[in-house]
């Protein structure tokens, strides 16, 4: 076609395609591919293929861990999936009071890095804990510590897909049921759970998936347990046994990858449930059942914030739990091991710029995989691209970014042991979920606006911020919220990453703790929940202050 | 190609992966005509508008507007304007600024712009509508928006995808009208793309039926409607009753039982033994009076009120299953108090029944 570049809006798109192709495929692939060649090496360097796993396959002590790994990840499974369904049964389905509170308490440890619940635990049930005779002779640090830490940490990942999934119910198939005479357990198991029954795989696999790949929760509380997860970091932090690392690595790789592909088939098929127009199912009152539902829910959520709660209130005591004075000199950072007060503007720092680069480079992929036009090929290979990080655990990118831009002959071996590698690492880790929801709201909106703009000889640049960002500003204030939450409280990939002027509050927690220090590591925990809190509202406020600005034309026809 | 052509289509053809969405399409528009491209959804009138626009690109063949080759052109390049059933008006923007969108791009100053806003706003009966929201506007309101838009930049040619099928038939039948209106008095070549035929009957200069990817037949409304070309176009554009049928010779056909005198056109003779199918529309048949030709006698199975008039399902005498459809006035079935059940004799003139000739038997 000779006039094909000749077209200003398909050279301006199809560059940014290119780009985006070349950056995303040094963040994410390329890493990755690292992880999985150094994997097929020994520590000479000789390529050994499948040898490493064979080898580490074939000691008893590997299997030992597998059957760890796998013990903690399926009982917290057995134990949080059904309580999260049953919550959000409640939010959804019921008519019982104070729902928007629930929703709040029960979002909370998202706010939290997953070290916290295990600190908590350790201050109920540990070796000084409040509650340890409740133990009998069993103790918290282990397989049950771990997993009931888990369950804090999973819970919000796992209500969130319930309820989005009830969300979906057609009432208009609820009413047909009742004029046919059938009763409430009959509606819950011919309508209710059949169009639940994606969610419910979803749900099991990601809580699976999230437990195994998890490290903060096993590193404090794991005790003599050990699991696949913390075998990584002592193989890389402890040993420098990259090679070993990467090869547990790959191993946790598997069941990450197994839930993104059975995850994204489930999703196309829910989707195929839903018909185009659908009338939103809203709940009847029901005394009884939604007392039931109230009672159950009022139990959950006081028990996420009693865990949320005993960091917050340990940090503040002078020395629990024999003197319960409330001192503030937990909070003295500058005084104890982990980066001082440093760690924590440092991760201020790190959630600013993952906020902001991250949420540009997101929407603009989202938008030129939806939206490109041209090389629909390499739209394609982006959108890969972009769900890719969903299968990939922190630890393991985190490795793999050690592997890629730790190389010598990397010429951006420079951002290594920067900030700069950070915020790389985290905005490439959170990718996925931000994408999905950038690339939700632009399908949302008319796909006609680019025509029409292009027949008037627009811009299509110009088009993207007089029309497409002004409409997903709530979208994109989600986004940068997200990675700033995320950014704060991560521990996984950025622990094999910073350096000793760029240490990360979470992973200081991680260090006090190490070092003895609960304390300080409760107080430090507990200045991210309050700094994600602040951050989430914040933003609720900036969402709401735009809302009313733009209401005259968001006003829904 | 003549002066008067505004847009010449030669030989378009596009494929969605395996499926052909237009076959070697020719078209020729005049300038001041507006044509309408009339067909069932997937017929492909929506992908050569969309071609025509620039939207979307042809595999083959060759478009040229006022003598200038088109066919690779990038939208921005071309000269027209467009309106979608969506109306994709850009919510977050004012409508002066909406119908502004495309004039700075046109090298218009800011006054002018503005004074061009106001003109335009006029024309469509929205005067003094320059800061309030498209979500603040009905249905209607918003179309005359986006008409109002799609013309803003004076362009030659004005294309129209299904630009009324989202409002409510009131609505639509008033505005259909509007729109020819000011298509008449701009003189401005417009395409519209519609999927229904009373809407392309009522106000098009021609219509272009399609049906899979290929051009049925190119008229005027009567012409499609009075003379159509295919059954594809006969049974589409209104209603038809569809008999088999024997050519005889000597200008009769018999169907059933019965022998049915027809109007043989010299260009298309049947010859003797030929079948055919044989179309009558049901206004065409009329309750027997004493000249009538072609009388047939049946029972009126079913009568349905349908306003100004009466349908009726006839079963006729000598036509085994064959029922006939028919519209008659409320005042004849009155007068002759016809109901259902009655008994009927009607009678078809020979010119009002056309014919499509089949294989001949022996």
């Amino acid at each position: 076609m000779p006039s094909f570049w000749q077209d200003s809006n398909r050279l301006v798109l199809g560059t940014i395609t290119l780009f985006l192709v070349l950056l995303l495929s040094t963040i994410i692939l390329v890493p990755l591919f690292q992880i999985l060649r150094q994997s097929f090496f020994d520590t000479a360097h000789h390529f050994i293929f499948l040898h490493n796993f064979i080898d580490y396959l074939s000691q008893a002590k590997s299997l030992r861990l597998i059957q760890n790994s796998l013990f903690v990840s399926i009982v917290s499974t057995l134990i949080v999936v059904p309580i999260a369904f049953w919550f959000a049964y409640a939010l959804m389905r019921s008519c019982m009071p104070l729902k928007p509170l629930f929703r709040y308490a029960s979002f909370m440890p998202l706010l939290a890095p997953s070290l916290l619940p295990a600190i908590s635990f350790v201050y109920l049930f540990g070796h000084q804990g409040f509650l340890k005779p409740w133990m009998g002779d069993s103790t918290i640090y282990g397989a049950w510590g771990i997993i009931f830490g888990e369950c804090f940490y999973v819970f919000p990942h796992i209500l969130m897909i319930f309820l989005s999934a009830l969300s979906l119910s057609d009432a208009r198939l609820y009413e047909a049921a009742q004029s046919m005479g059938a009763n409430s357990v009959r509606k819950f198991f011919t309508i209710t759970l059949p169009t639940l029954k994606y969610a419910l795989v979803s749900a099991i696999l990601v809580s699976f998936t999230l437990v195994i790949t998890d490290f903060g929760v096993p590193k404090v509380i794991g005790g003599d347990f050990p699991v696949l997860a913390t075998e990584i970091y002592k193989h890389v932090i402890g040993q420098q046994n990259f090679s070993l690392g990467a090869t547990v690595g790959v191993l946790l790789l598997i069941p990450s990858v197994i839930t993104f592909l059975v995850d994204s088939l489930v999703q196309r098929k829910q989707k195929a449930v839903l018909g185009s127009k659908f009338v939103l199912y809203t709940p009847k009152k029901a005394p009884i059942f939604d007392t039931v539902m109230f009672a159950f829910a009022l139990f959950v959520a006081l028990l996420l914030l009693i865990i949320l709660g005993v960091s917050f209130f340990a940090s503040f005591v002078k020395f629990w739990p024999y003197d319960l004075s409330l001192v503030l000199k937990h909070y003295d950072f500058d005084s104890m091991d982990g980066g001082g007060w440093n760690s924590y503007f440092n991760s201020l720092t790190l959630a600013f710029w993952s906020a902001l680069l991250g949420t540009i480079l997101v929407f603009i992929t989202a938008y030129v995989v939806e939206r490109g036009k041209i090389f629909s090929f390499l739209r394609s290979f982006l959108k890969l691209l972009a769900l890719l990080p969903m299968a990939v655990p922190g630890l393991v990118l985190g490795l793999g970014y050690i592997f890629f831009f730790n190389h010598p002959s990397n010429p951006l071996n420079g951002i290594y042991q920067t900030m700069g590698i950070l915020v790389v690492c985290t905005v490439a880790h959170f990718f996925t979920t931000s994408y999905i929801t950038a690339t939700t709201t632009i399908k949302q909106i008319d796909d006609e606006f680019e025509d029409v703009a292009e027949s008037m000889g627009v811009a299509c640049y110009a088009t993207f911020f007089k029309v497409i960002v002004p409409i997903a500003t709530p979208s994109i204030l989600q986004i940068a919220r997200y990675f700033f939450v995320n950014a704060m409280t991560t521990v996984s990939a950025v622990v094999f990453l910073y350096s000793p002027s760029t240490t990360l509050a979470s992973v200081a927690v991680l260090n006090m703790d190490d070092a003895g220090d609960i304390s300080a590591a409760a107080a430090m925990a507990t200045l991210i929940v309050a700094t994600s809190l602040s951050v989430t509202l914040l933003f609720n406020a900036l969402s709401h202050f735009i809302f009313k600005q733009s209401q005259q034309w968001r006003k829904s026809r | 190609m003549s002066d008067t052509t505004a847009i010449a289509i030669c030989n378009i053809s596009k494929r969605f992966e395996d499926f052909t969405a237009l076959k070697s399409i020719n078209l020729e528009v005049k300038k001041g005509e507006l044509v309408c491209f009339l067909g069932p959804s997937g017929c492909g009138k929506t992908t050569l508008l969309r071609i025509i626009a620039g939207l979307e690109s042809c595999d083959e063949g060759e478009i040229v507007q006022y003598g200038k080759t088109i066919t690779h052109l990038p939208p921005s390049k071309r000269d027209y304007g467009i309106v979608f059933q969506s109306y994709a008006l850009f919510p977050n923007l004012t409508v002066a600024k909406n119908i502004g969108y495309g004039l700075k791009e046109k090298g218009f100053e800011k006054k002018e712009a503005k004074k061009r806003v106001k003109e335009l706003l006029a024309l469509v009966g929205l005067s003094g509508s320059e800061e309030k929201y498209p979500s603040e506007l009905s249905g209607g309101q918003q179309q005359r928006v986006a008409f109002a838009r799609a013309i803003a930049t004076k362009p030659s040619l004005l294309l129209l995808d299904e630009p009324l099928s989202a409002l409510d038939a009131r609505v639509r039948e008033h505005l259909r009208q509007e729109i020819r209106e000011l298509q008449k008095s701009l003189g401005i070549t417009t395409i519209m793309v519609t999927h229904d035929q009373e809407e392309a009957l009522s106000i098009a200069d021609k219509i272009v039926v399609m049906n899979h990817g290929v051009i049925e037949q190119v008229g005027t409304p009567l012409e499609i409607y009075r003379h159509p070309k295919s059954l594809f176009v006969a049974d589409f554009i209104g209603k038809i009753n569809l008999l088999e049928a024997l050519y005889q010779g000597k200008n009769l056909f018999s169907v059933g039982m019965l022998s049915l005198n027809v109007w043989v056109e010299e260009a298309d003779m049947p010859s003797e033994n030929q079948s055919a199918k044989l179309l009558i529309r049901p206004e065409d048949i009329k309750l027997y009076d004493a000249e009538a030709e072609n009388i047939i006698e049946g029972t009126v199975l079913k009568m349905t009120f349908l306003g100004s008039f009466c349908r009726l399902l006839v079963a006729i005498n000598g036509l085994l299953d064959d029922t006939l459809l028919l519209d008659l006035p409320h005042k004849l079935l009155m007068r002759d108090t016809i109901d259902e059940g009655s008994l009927i004799k009607l009678a078809i003139a020979p010119k009002d029944i056309r014919y499509f000739l089949g294989e001949t038997h022996a």
